[in-house]
């Protein structure tokens, strides 16, 4: 398990899911009730939205098949889309368990000459290699046509190359959220802070009262680069964070140096890291937050940061979400909050009528709707409705993010090339966590980031 | 190793003219039986082993001929460099120390009457993957004591020597009275006078962590001609701070807190905090600064960090160890049976005293079979992979990294197939001269 929490970041999500089936199953079902509640209740939404105006092609006898690293309960909700798929249009859908990079396990399909119709792929970079590889196929009119009836601008473009729409970001994550310990928040009378100041504040109050404020998941190096993402988001404003993220202004540049300093105010502190430093290296993600929601009222943290993802690690506890485990939206270290997100993006690979239908499915709020119901999935969607999500905590990230419009930016890190962004050991993760373990040398981790970045951007 | 032995034998003398062997088949009809063997050895062994070597010469897209570069970026990348040197670190120890404990075990259990159930159990790890072992060393190195066997060991060695303090972590909340001094101290900003009961407030401390004794914090009564005061935890549950300053109804007192007041530089008098947190000190200590001293304040030892970027590859040395020494015991102690017990007896009989007949008569004996199994365990030790890779954490995965770790990352999560080809090689080209010893001490063997 923990293989695959190292190697790619953006399956955390996946990992986390697989985690959460084993646990449920070590520890009786029970576990994962709290998503489960009310998904039977809200039938009707599923039924109104299929009387709406999307309309697709009778495919009887058509077989396609659909690459994704999904696994656990998120591919068996994946698979509930599909089947409506399948009883709407006739088609025979069958879903490929694909390996992480999928880049690359889509390359051996290729050269094989199997190609599966649809995959799944998580980041822009990604889609852009595989268009430039010529194994993508544009959109055709009826997927942009919807496409660009229900996404933002934003979540549109990070799907096209160069003027082309390839991409239908079938899902998405909210990484800018803070997860508190209830419980800790009420002993020590400290509040939902707004700005980084106020962070600040109400971490020295949780401290005060006895508990160390913030969990940090140092062994894992992803998470860390969402942190000074966020940071970064916010302080330097998206122009500079877009140029960054291509490489065109040096990691050496002033504004990392702020970014890296501001983070240093809660990284630096040992009093106010679980396990000071050292320990933090060695916590991985999961434990970081289980560590958070575990131990009544004296936890060894209080504040876990990641993304909406974190639920799934919640669930392995006792805490439920939305009573002992709550959640703020990053606070604004600049002048607006920060909105990073992540994504799996749908991308036709052999242009069919069958795979156009089934991308113009995945864009359309009823297919996004009956996954948001199973629970532990976001859609970029805006048209759908909040109603879908089985409760309030996952209901507000949710619309927090579309109401992001475009001012939302993709995970940096998986914009970068993979030696740089996603290697544990390697590029940035092993920067930041050598900046966890050493804060104050800034100018020394600027010049290694910028090094490490040079080396793989290849300029 | 057993094929390459069986491959000397088929050098059957061939009777003159009729070419023919002594079953009085033909040389076709031999190549016939030995196709399927020379082919899937062919397809399996020799083609990869073949195509690894060129690719190594080939760059990253696999299109342009690279040259040695490759090679090149074998001895000057830090990644891999860090790679060899822990390499010889695991070659050198690994096989030697996993030898001599298997050497030891198997020599002593000779001597004792449970000796095979205790062979069982030394050699159980065997019985377990690699990556089964690797998880389960993961958890016994974990830094938490809580959760880490070897740490919770550690730790409970080290407090029966040195006791931790009461209150770790408690420090000064706003605008508190004291101020942090040199060496995690605290100390009064103003000097203290008598007859005016001073209050020390701090904050920070774990209620599941105040001691037993703790009762709720009182002010201290005036006295004339002394100083009197109150320590207590200034933070009330739900509500934050309270009445900054001044103990609230349910703030505890620091019970057992040392208090020095101090003068110039030096201790004129101390005290300890009683259970309410109060405390008095004599007339000496009118004028003078009041100071907690750090020993208030020791944090609880949190025993070693194993798998920090020091400790992590002699701490997965030691989980090898674990597996293999087992293994090593077997080995030894099936050659130890084989020892004529008369030469034993013999050395004792002209008056050897047990050591030396361990020394100069056991050891010598069992050369060839310590030289098999530091020989094995070696080509074995340069292929580690799963045991790095499971129990170093991400953080210092780069501090552990070994070279078949190395080859693994550059190959599939860098993209770099020109680099890995290159490590392989150069793996191959290490395992080479220990199998070739291998390969030819047991063809000697064989020929005895």
């Amino acid at each position: 398990m923990r293989s695959t929490s190292n190697t790619i970041r953006t399956r955390s999500t996946v990992k986390a899911a697989a985690t959460v089936l084993a646990g449920a199953l070590a520890l009786s079902l029970t576990a994962c009730g709290s998503d489960d509640d009310k998904s039977g209740g809200d039938e009707t939404t599923g039924t109104k939205a299929s009387g709406d105006a999307l309309t697709l092609p009778k495919l009887d006898g058509t077989t396609l098949e659909v690459a994704a690293v999904w696994t656990g309960p998120e591919q068996a909700n994946f698979k509930k889309v599909l089947a409506e798929f399948e009883k709407r249009t006739g088609a025979k859908v069958t879903f490929v368990p694909a390996q992480d990079p999928i880049i690359n396990f889509l390359g051996s399909k290729i050269a094989g000459g199997q190609p599966p119709d649809v995959a799944m792929l998580p980041q822009p970079g990604a889609i852009k290699q595989a268009v430039d590889k010529k194994w993508a196929k544009p959109l055709g009119p009826e997927a942009l046509k919807e496409l660009q009836k229900n996404y933002s601008q934003g979540w549109q473009d990070i799907g096209k190359v160069g003027s082309e729409q390839y991409g239908v970001y079938y899902k998405a994550a909210n990484k800018s959220l803070i997860w508190y310990n209830a419980k800790v928040f009420e002993n020590a009378g400290a509040s939902e802070p707004k700005t980084w100041d106020e962070l600040l504040a109400t971490a020295q109050t949780v401290y005060d009262s006895g508990v160390t404020p913030f969990s940090i998941p140092g062994a894992d190096g992803w998470p860390l680069t969402d942190w000074f993402e966020n940071v970064y988001l916010s302080q330097a404003g998206p122009e500079k964070y877009d140029q960054l993220a291509r490489h065109e202004i040096k990691w050496t540049d002033p504004s990392v140096k702020e970014a890296l300093t501001t983070l240093a105010q809660i990284w630096g502190k040992k009093d106010y890291v679980a396990g000071g430093a050292d320990g933090a290296l060695q916590t991985q993600f999961p434990n970081a937050v289980t560590q958070t929601f575990t131990g009544g009222d004296q936890p060894k943290a209080a504040m876990v940061y990641e993304g909406d993802f974190v639920q799934v690690n919640i669930a392995q506890t006792d805490a439920k979400v939305g009573t002992d485990a709550k959640v703020f939206p990053f606070p604004k270290v600049g002048d607006t909050a920060p909105v990073v997100s992540g994504g799996d993006a749908a991308v036709i690979l052999k242009d069919s009528q069958g795979a156009q239908a089934l991308a113009t499915f995945l864009a359309s709020p009823d297919a996004a709707e009956i996954q948001a119901k199973l629970g532990g999935y976001l859609s970029p969607n805006k048209n759908v409705d909040p109603a879908a999500y089985p409760n309030d905590v996952q209901r507000r990230i949710a619309e927090a993010l579309v109401a992001a419009g475009d001012d939302f930016r993709f995970d940096m890190s998986d914009q970068a090339p993979q030696a740089f962004g996603g290697t544990p050991g390697k590029g940035e993760w092993k920067d930041l966590q050598d900046f966890l373990k050493n804060p104050t040398d800034v100018a020394g981790i600027q010049a290694k980031l910028e090094s490490d970045a040079a080396a793989a951007y290849g300029n | 190793m057993a094929s390459a032995g069986a491959a000397g034998a088929p050098g059957a003398p061939a009777p003159p003219r009729v070419r023919r062997s002594v079953t009085g088949t033909r040389r076709t009809v031999a190549a016939l039986f030995l196709l399927p063997a020379l082919v899937l050895l062919g397809a399996l062994v020799v083609y990869p082993i073949g195509y690894s070597v060129v690719r190594s010469f080939y760059d990253q897209s696999g299109d342009g001929f690279a040259g040695l570069d490759n090679y090149k970026a074998l001895f000057t990348d830090d990644g891999i460099r860090t790679a060899l040197k822990n390499n010889v670190l695991w070659v050198v120890f690994a096989p030697t120390v996993a030898t001599a404990l298997g050497l030891i075990f198997a020599v002593l259990t000779e001597r004792i009457r449970w000796g095979t159930a205790f062979k069982l159990v030394v050699f159980m790890p065997m019985a377990i993957s690699m990556l089964a072992a690797g998880i389960i060393f993961r958890l016994v190195y974990d830094q938490d004591p809580d959760k880490g066997v070897a740490n919770a060991v550690w730790v409970g060695v080290h407090d029966t020597f040195a006791q931790s303090s009461a209150f770790p972590k408690a420090h000064p909340g706003r605008q508190s009275p004291l101020e942090a001094a040199q060496g995690g101290a605290f100390l009064t900003r103003e000097p203290v006078r008598a007859g005016d009961p001073v209050s020390l407030p701090l904050v920070g401390v774990p209620p599941d962590q105040m001691p037993g004794s703790a009762e709720k914090a009182a002010p201290a009564p005036a006295e004339p001609g002394k100083v009197t005061g109150t320590t207590w935890q200034d933070f009330t549950r739900g509500k934050g701070v309270g009445t900054l300053g001044a103990p609230d109804p349910s703030e505890l007192g620091y019970a057992g807190m040392r208090i020095e007041a101090v003068k110039d530089g030096k201790v004129v008098a101390s005290t300890t905090a009683a259970g309410d947190g109060t405390f008095t000190l004599p007339e000496a200590a009118d004028g003078a600064q009041l100071r907690l001293p750090a020993s208030n304040f020791k944090e609880a030892y949190n025993g070693l960090d194993w798998l920090g970027p020091s400790l992590v590859t002699p701490a997965i040395i030691g989980s090898y160890i674990w597996m293999w020494a087992g293994f090593a015991m077997v080995l030894i102690a099936a050659g130890l049976a084989s020892v004529p017990r008369e030469l034993l007896e013999a050395a004792r009989v002209d008056g050897a005293n047990e050591w030396q007949v361990f020394r100069r008569v056991t050891v010598p004996l069992l050369a060839p079979v310590l030289a098999v199994v530091t020989v094995t365990l070696m080509i074995n030790v340069l292929k580690v992979f799963d045991l790095v890779f499971i129990i170093a954490p991400g953080s210092s995965q780069d501090d552990a990294n070994v070279l078949a770790l190395e080859l693994y990352r550059k190959g599939f999560s860098e993209d770099q197939p020109g680099i890995a080809s290159a490590i392989a090689v150069f793996l191959l080209l290490l395992v080479i001269p220990v199998m070739w010893f291998n390969v030819r001490r047991l063809r000697r063997e064989v020929r005895r």
